[in-house]
């Protein structure tokens, strides 16, 4: 985060330096950007405000007790439907691993949050597409479950 | 009215129902105001400096540098510089959606912009340190190793996909 701050900031005041009148043009774009798309983030805020609704322990309970297969398929859908920043998601990933979710399922959960967002369609869609979006979705949960069939391999929790 | 104004509207009342649950002390509302305030929270850290860095970007970058470093003629390169472009990225898919556009308008071409944001998504530095720390090192290190060969097998499928389908991104001017 300070890192991004940090960069920014940087190459604002180079490009300032460089040339006033691209800068402010860089500007106008940013902020054209910015308010093209707002609206996409806004609903994708709304949908994960209601989404998280559902209490961890019912995820955790539901990740659980599945068996490997069907725990990796709920987890992974799980995972889809939402989108969370790391801070939330590995805190909560460590308590289900406390709880006894094997890593295979933790793999499935982590890793469908990050990459397949039905919740962060509204903005992918501007910048994709719909069908690029779509098949980029599907392709996304078929790493996942990979993912975490290796990790079960790996964990001796497969076999 | 149009689309963005809608939005708009339907905000403002998702934020006054909230308001209200507050006034009236709703639990459900209230969790709602909960979770809407941490993610609002992270995006306006993330969202004002990223899209001020992608107009720095699209003022300041040659066409014919992007090309080079991640078109069609950079070879096996620009699935390094995807997956190094995406380790730094901060903020996950939302915020490299805009940056991979960016790239792709700037002359970047699909298996390059597929490798950055599935790679964005899957290889982020801070995310891996903190996921090691929570989770154990060797979660990590399988979860990265098994990553990256996928991130580039898929993003050279899509990429071949969408080039013989001649697939445009849509702009955003």
């Amino acid at each position: 985060m300070i890192g991004l701050y940090g960069v920014t900031a940087v190459a604002f005041l180079i490009s300032l330096l460089v040339d006033r009148e691209r800068t402010k043009k860089a500007v106008k774009i940013a902020w054209k950007k910015f308010t093209k798309i707002l609206p996409g983030y806004l609903k994708i805020l709304m949908i994960l405000s209601v989404v998280l609704l559902v209490p961890n322990e019912i995820i955790a309970r539901y990740l659980g007790e599945s068996s490997s297969y069907l725990g990796i398929l709920i987890a992974g859908l799980f995972g889809s439907i939402t989108m969370m920043p790391g801070f939330i998601a590995y805190p909560l990933a460590g308590v289900f691993l406390d709880q006894g979710v094997s890593y295979m399922v933790i793999a499935a959960f982590v890793t469908t949050l990050m990459m397949v967002g039905v919740a962060t369609y509204p903005v992918e869609k501007q910048y994709f597409g719909k069908r690029s979006t779509i098949i980029r979705n599907v392709t996304a949960f078929g790493i996942a479950m990979v993912i975490a069939l290796s990790m079960g391999l790996f964990y001796g929790e497969l076999i | 009215m149009t689309k963005a104004m809608k939005s708009y509207i339907g905000f403002g009342v998702f934020l006054i129902i909230i308001a209200l649950s507050y006034g009236v002390n709703f639990q459900i509302g209230m969790d709602i105001g909960e979770n809407f305030w941490i993610f609002a929270w992270d995006m306006l850290r993330i969202l004002p400096p990223a899209f001020l860095l992608i107009g720095i970007f699209e003022v300041w970058a040659k066409r014919e540098t992007i090309e080079k470093n991640f078109g069609g003629v950079s070879g096996p390169k620009r699935y390094i510089y995807g997956i190094l472009l995406a380790a730094t990225t901060v903020g996950g898919t939302f915020v490299a959606f805009p940056v991979a556009n960016s790239l792709y308008h700037k002359g970047a071409d699909y298996n390059s912009i597929f490798t950055y944001v599935t790679a964005a998504s899957l290889v982020m530095i801070p995310m891996s340190i903190m996921e090691a720390s929570i989770l154990g090192i060797r979660f990590t290190l399988i979860r990265l190793g098994v990553s990256l060969p996928l991130v580039i097998l898929s993003a050279a499928l899509l990429g071949a996909y969408f080039k013989k389908r001649e697939y445009a991104l849509p702009a955003q001017e």
